[in-house]
């Protein structure tokens, strides 16, 4: 029932006729996704889909759809006798379009979910794949859930390069914005007392959130990547309330903050080499406080990095503050 | 005795946020949708709420439970507090 949901729920999301309910479904869907993931047994992912997926992404769709509205509706202004403009925020529902491409499309895209179903279906009985290679060496690794583990100790030089990927990300970001100082993308609060309480009561719990996340990713469901999406998401909430904590970010701390989980995976990888150990060799020893400094390394890049794809992605709609002025107060 | 509760709160809260998703569909504009979602979904989210703190195991389940409540309660007015006062403004050719 789930996956017909999800499906349903995704074609809604395709073929509405409006960007902003695009978006309000997409959030649904993640938070549907979310649910198929622990109905699945993997509670870390769906934490994972919630916060990154459902919760900046779907927020960053919202926001472009509300940008794009209100730039319609400012053109519609200033021409009051041209032609309504509704026309960009609306996509014509394509049933009535179904070209041949995209007719091919999907039927390319069902045929290639039938093959993957049809070989899922006949996967032959695995003996337990390799849950028990892993709980056999649990111990030495550092952490008691198996999933992190995985990810910090076992198949750590995966996440190293996932997290290169991320600083990847944050770099377009930058580049689609055309600086790094990123004072000109300050908008004002607009005052309203409401936000202001909200986001002074939300702020702490969200913080300690992160963190109980970030701890708890030892024993249980949790992790870095989870801390990183609830402080990325604080980010943004910051950045919408007004407040200047990711905006005033001066360039070099900025780049150096995005640097800080590549780098410290970079440590980790290159100090067991003057011992004569291979690369990235995690000593069983001090196991549990390498895996606790990457990953608090890496939450701190990766809440960066999605608070950035925010903030860089979409022009404030507030005309910007020239950098020369100084907002020293 | 405790499941039993616990299962007619649970069918409570999922009538109400039934209702309150069928004013969704049915009213007319944002403020009166607004004022169906606000009353009726966090009543139904606070009775299904209090459904799994009766059936919760242990004592920590269950504070963690309405420390959720609350900060739905937070998020939920905060935001249609937002939507209103957006829709307001947006008619009014701000």
């Amino acid at each position: 029932m789930v996956v017909a949901i999800l499906v349903w729920l995704a074609a809604w999301a395709l073929f509405t006729g409006r960007v902003f309910r695009s978006g309000v479904l997409f959030i649904a869907f993640g938070l549907t996704m979310a649910i198929a993931w622990v109905r699945l047994g993997a509670p870390d992912i769906a934490l994972a889909e919630a916060a990154i997926g459902a919760g900046v992404i779907g927020v960053s769709i919202l926001h472009a759809a509300v940008q794009m509205a209100d730039r319609e509706r400012r053109e519609q202004r200033a021409r009051p006798d041209g032609p309504p403009v509704e026309a960009r925020t609306t996509v014509p529902p394509r049933w009535s379009r179904l070209r041949g491409r995209t007719l091919a499309s999907l039927v390319a895209a069902g045929a290639l979910g039938g093959i993957l179903v049809g070989a899922v279906w006949r996967l032959p009985e695995a003996p337990a794949g390799l849950g028990p290679l892993v709980d056999a060496r649990l111990s030495e690794s550092g952490a008691s859930h198996p999933v992190t583990a995985v990810l910090l100790n076992f198949r750590a030089y995966d996440t190293w390069l996932e997290i290169g990927v991320l600083l990847l990300t944050a770099l377009a970001a930058l580049a689609v914005r055309r600086e790094t100082d990123l004072r000109t993308a300050i908008r004002s609060a607009g005052g309203d007392p409401l936000v202001a309480s909200f986001t002074g009561q939300a702020v702490p719990v969200v913080i300690l959130t992160g963190v109980l996340l970030l701890s708890v990713g030892t024993f249980g469901p949790g992790g870095a990547f989870q801390a990183g999406a609830m402080l990325g998401a604080l980010g943004v909430l910051l950045y919408l309330a007004g407040h200047r904590a990711v905006t005033a970010i001066p360039g070099t701390t900025l780049r150096l903050w995005l640097m800080l989980g590549i780098v410290a995976f970079l440590i980790a990888a290159v100090a067991p080499l003057p011992a004569g150990d291979p690369l990235l060799r995690i000593p069983s020893g001090r196991a549990t406080a390498t895996i606790l400094a990457i990953e608090v390394a890496v939450t701190a890049s990766i809440a960066l990095t999605l608070a950035l794809l925010f903030v860089t992605a979409i022009p404030p709609r507030d005309p910007p503050m020239p950098p020369g002025r100084s907002d020293r107060a | 005795m405790r499941d039993a509760s616990a299962l007619v709160l649970l069918v409570a809260g999922a009538a109400f946020v039934g209702a309150g998703t069928v004013g969704l569909f049915r009213f007319p504009d944002v403020l009166s949708r607004l004022h169906a979602l606000a009353k009726a979904d966090n009543l139904g989210f606070g009775l299904i709420v209090a459904g799994l703190v009766v059936r919760a195991d242990s004592p920590a389940t269950a504070v963690k439970l309405v420390l959720i409540w609350l900060l739905v309660l937070l998020a939920s007015t905060t935001s249609a507090y937002l939507i209103a006062h957006r829709a307001l403004h947006r008619d009014g050719g701000a």
